[in-house]
């Protein structure tokens, strides 16, 4: 595949992270902040993303798996992963936090349980549509070319 | 005004473009969440700020206690140890005049009227934006103005 077409591959899968609810606002400013003096900055962000969230999930599993529940330890682990998720722009692990704080109020076991699903979900698709990005973005710089903004 | 992400100023003159590109104003980040001081600390600079971070309450408590000073001290509500309300109401009684700003993702309004009553001088939603950057930096002018 030539230079020109990475790079269009790279702007239409780009695009439809944004159609497809992956990615939100957030993201593009972080891309904003993103300079020749800083060349790795969302990469080195995300990675952070990646590393507090999997330490989150791994704590929310431990957390529901007590034989009485401490919800309130539950939510606050949900409440940093949606910060930090929308903080990224991660939108759609966002939104299941939303709904997952709401069954730790409600003290909902299966409530939360489902939602730990599914933000187990939401966020290993993000984070392998956000790899597959930065690849396209590599082999773009690998071949000579500057990354379409 | 308690909801600080509302008071945007949509259109910017260049006159105080060039005001706010700053210039030896200097920000304390607090934050426990490395990505978030990362990013903070990433998004300050690009407005010419000098930016320090503090990786929890008590580290920010302690620099204070040695004799730094900033301009702006960016807190975050949900820490370990001390949250930012408590770092808040610390940093007050010790005669701390810089001006303080919640960083939350906190969505009720009773907790962030509970964290603002700590000392804050306005609180916004994680993440910070570049309107609410150059928001501060105004206030940070007038303060200033106000000060000399």
């Amino acid at each position: 595949m030539d230079l020109v077409q990475l790079q269009r591959q790279l702007v239409e899968y780009r695009t439809s992270l944004y159609h497809e609810g992956f990615l939100d606002e957030q993201f593009t400013q972080l891309q904003e902040l993103q300079d020749e003096n800083n060349p790795d900055f969302v990469v080195e962000v995300v990675s952070l993303f990646f590393e507090d969230s999997e330490r989150l999930l791994n704590e929310l599993t431990k957390a529901l798996e007590q034989q009485s529940i401490d919800f309130k330890r539950v939510d606050a682990h949900v409440h940093q992963l949606k910060g930090s998720s929308s903080s990224i722009g991660a939108q759609r692990v966002q939104k299941v936090c939303i709904a997952f704080r709401n069954y730790c109020e409600e003290q909902n076991v299966e409530g939360c349980l489902k939602c730990l699903q599914q933000v187990r979900h939401e966020y290993s698709l993000v984070k392998t549509k956000l790899e597959s990005m930065f690849q396209l973005e590599q082999q773009i710089l690998s071949a000579g070319g500057s990354i379409p903004m | 005004m308690m909801l600080g992400n509302c008071a945007t100023s949509s259109s910017l003159s260049t006159e105080s473009d060039e005001d706010i590109v700053n210039n030896n104003l200097t920000v304390l980040v607090v934050d426990d969440s490395p990505m978030i001081r990362k990013l903070h600390d990433m998004h300050l600079k690009k407005f010419g700020l000098k930016v320090q971070v503090a990786e929890n309450g008590k580290n920010a408590v302690d620099l204070f206690r040695s004799g730094a000073s900033f301009n702006l001290i960016l807190m975050d509500k949900e820490m370990p140890i001390m949250d930012g309300a408590e770092v808040t109401k610390e940093l007050r009684t010790m005669g701390v005049t810089s001006m303080i700003v919640g960083v939350t993702s906190l969505d009720s309004i009773f907790d962030r009227q509970a964290f603002m009553e700590a000392g804050l001088d306005h609180c916004f939603t994680k993440p910070l934006t570049t309107e609410n950057i150059i928001f501060l930096l105004q206030e940070l002018n007038k303060k200033n103005n106000e000060e000399n």
